[in-house]
């Protein structure tokens, strides 16, 4: 396994999609370091990790703070070493019809699942230039591609996370370093419980085939990009929405 | 130990793949040594190693050509 023994950073490691995506890379060998927004969330992570026998732990980070991913940076390198795969999925939304979004709501969002994006590639960019080996794989949605009433501020994110890749694959492709989006549809985790039972409904009738996807199923796919299997492949974005939206 | 002049010189030829004799001190990384942008962000990382120090980035702007980076290099260090 071409992950095997490589250190891999994942944001919001704590439940749903980041926690699969963390297991996944960890069970392939990868020693993994997950981050959550709290002390217990982070220890959590550890404790989950331990009882899978995989390697690495969960850490506390802020990925609005700069100071905070700093030091997260340096920790990481004098424990285990520089990062080599970085997956950005920590994410928030505050939905809102734009006509009633607050400054708070629409900054929030921006703050974590766009600018958090580039305060981890570049912290970790240095260590993957070195190395000429990286791969940084972000977590959007298909709402980036769709649209989605009452998500313009996350809508702005997903799609922004496409962009951001696509420019950063072109500046970074030469070193050995790949670039990537994936996208998912309707996963069945804790952001997509929080949807009413009418918007559910109104979501299972879109999607081809028929269900929710499930967390692993979009891990499977950044494991994927994540090896060597997926080296050709950079500033693509991935869609795995079960047909919900065909690119 | 040599001389920084011929330790920012052998950064340089490795970095960007030239030979040490082409390396001149009037040579600009991008004009006479074939540096593009990344290169040139790549040898300023090498040159932080190299001398255990920190560039800012608007100092890293200004070195650009082999003496500007040995006179840095020079003027920073005790």
């Amino acid at each position: 396994m071409s992950v095997k023994d490589k250190v891999a950073l994942v944001t919001g490691a704590s439940r749903g999609i980041g926690a699969a995506i963390a297991d996944q890379l960890g069970e392939s060998g990868a020693t993994v370091i997950g981050t959550a927004t709290s002390e217990a969330g982070a220890e959590k992570i550890s404790a989950r990790f331990a009882e899978k026998g995989i390697k690495g732990c969960g850490k506390m980070l802020n990925v609005n703070d700069a100071d905070s991913v700093a030091a997260l940076l340096k920790d990481i390198q004098a424990e285990f070493g520089a990062p080599a795969i970085l997956v950005n999925n920590a994410g928030i939304t505050k939905d809102n019809l734009l006509m009633r979004m607050s400054d708070e709501e629409w900054f929030d969002v921006i703050n974590t699942n766009l600018s958090a994006v580039y305060r981890l590639s570049k912290a970790c960019l240095r260590g993957m230039m070195k190395a000429r080996w990286g791969r940084i794989i972000n977590i959007s949605s298909v709402v980036g591609s769709m649209g989605n009433a009452g998500q313009s501020n996350y809508a702005a994110t997903k799609a922004g996370v496409g962009g951001f890749a696509r420019a950063l694959a072109k500046e970074v492709g030469s070193r050995g370093i790949t670039v990537n989006t994936v996208a998912p549809g309707f996963i069945d985790t804790d952001m997509t419980k929080e949807l009413s039972e009418e918007q559910k409904q109104l979501m299972l009738s879109q999607i081809s085939l028929g269900r929710l996807g499930r967390p692993e199923e979009i891990a499977a796919v950044v494991a994927f990009l994540a090896g060597d299997a997926g080296g050709y492949i950079t500033g693509d974005t991935i869609h795995v929405n079960g047909g919900m939206y065909m690119a | 130990m040599s001389s920084i002049e011929e330790r920012v010189k052998k950064i340089v030829a490795e970095q960007l793949g030239v030979k040490e004799e082409e390396v001149k001190n009037e040579a600009s990384f991008v004009e006479d040594l074939g540096a593009d942008s990344l290169d040139t962000v790549e040898l300023v990382m090498a040159l932080e190693e190299e001398f255990e120090t920190e560039i800012p980035d608007d100092e890293a702007e200004k070195i650009t050509t082999v003496q500007l980076a040995i006179d840095y290099v020079n003027s920073n260090l005790d």
